[in-house]
């Protein structure tokens, strides 16, 4: 089974129903495949804030939500995560794309990825690194953590763990 | 008109409802006026109520009232693209548009100047937009939720505050007994 079929089906196993998601290249698959699914309603948001938000009142409609997104956009979701997601404690797992890591051809894209980490331990968000695709077997335990605690928590997936750029 | 003779005019089509209020003294004037376990208070985070308030309407089948303003929904205008091409037809977003930022002094927005928000949300794809003034609100707000469509009101007003007092209650609480009223009969 694919890597993105095996992380949407971990997400229908956890009853997660809503997601909302700002693409990225490495996430495209498991974007596609959410798409294919009808127990997830999709919808796609126009900046990761929004998104968040987006969340929050699915949440409290009764579905478990899910965000997806870049981790160059952490720095724009750091006031909403701690006076929505955090203060109002909601759970939310973020799938995050690990942008500026090993194999990265972007240079621009490691000016984020060094305050990536940092941003989510100054939050205290607990935070998953993904970086071998056996890593992917701890997704179903972190989203049961994540709706046990009502926390944000970040799940970080590398270049290395969705095998690298292709022919970069 | 301003925005709390507003509130208080539609208090009565909103008494019972699903109601999602913007952060600041929207909020507390709101709870000032009619406190209940359905309405959802924004403590913080400025422009998300539409996108808070969608993400109920998609979850859940009773009518969701948004009570946005025009400098809130300026912050996260790429709101009126999301709700523009999202199947929400629960969902109600009405923007006291005052001109003016009114949590933070009354600065002018550009909504009060040359941007008009009905126009973009109708350029965003919402079909049903309407605009009026504050003494019509409450009669718009009733039509939206007799005709279970997708609606954007824009509710054009003057700025001023009333005084209210600060929001103390847990945002804990908030959202606890706000999602008993989603559950509930
Ligand atoms: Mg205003």
């Amino acid at each position: 089974m694919s890597i993105d079929a095996r992380i949407v089906d971990d997400l229908i196993a956890n009853d997660i129903s809503f997601v909302t998601t700002v693409p990225c290249k490495q996430l495209a698959g498991v974007i596609a495949e959410i798409d294919t699914r009808d127990a997830i309603r999709h919808v796609p948001c126009t900046k990761e804030d929004e998104g968040m938000g987006l969340c929050a009142g699915a949440f409290m409609g009764g579905k478990r939500p899910a965000i997806i997104m870049q981790n160059t956009a952490l720095g724009v979701t750091v006031n909403t995560l701690a006076t929505l997601i955090q203060y109002y404690r909601l759970p939310l797992p973020m799938l995050i794309s690990y942008r500026g890591e090993l194999r990265e051809p972007v240079a621009c894209q490691v000016e984020m990825a060094v305050h990536t980490k940092a941003i989510l331990s100054q939050m205290n968000i607990p935070t998953y690194h993904f970086h071998r695709q056996s890593d992917a077997d701890e997704l179903d335990p972190i989203l049961k953590y994540t709706f046990m605690c009502n926390k944000p928590v970040a799940i970080l997936t590398d270049a290395t763990f969705w095998g690298g750029y292709g022919d970069q | 008109m301003i925005r709390s003779e507003i509130l208080r005019d539609m208090a009565p089509v909103l008494k019972d409802r699903l109601v999602v209020c913007n952060i600041g003294i929207p909020s507390q004037e709101l709870h000032a006026i009619q406190d209940e376990p359905s309405n959802f208070y924004m403590l913080g985070t400025m422009g998300l109520a539409s996108s808070i308030g969608l993400g109920l309407a998609v979850a859940q089948k009773k009518p969701v009232i948004v009570i946005d303003g025009d400098g809130s929904v300026l912050t996260n205008l790429g709101t009126l693209a999301t709700i523009g091409n999202t199947h929400a037809p629960n969902f109600i977003l009405l923007i006291i548009d005052n001109g003016s930022y009114g949590s933070t002094g009354d600065q002018p927005t550009y909504a009060g100047q040359r941007t008009s928000l009905a126009e973009v949300a109708r350029a965003c794809g919402t079909e049903r937009v309407v605009e009026c003034r504050g003494e019509d609100a409450g009669q718009a707000l009733q039509r939206a939720l007799e005709a279970g469509e997708k609606t954007v009101i824009v509710v054009k007003c003057d700025s001023g505050n009333a005084k209210m007092p600060v929001i103390t209650m847990d945002p804990v609480t908030i959202r606890d007994r706000f999602m008993g009223a989603v559950q509930a009969e």
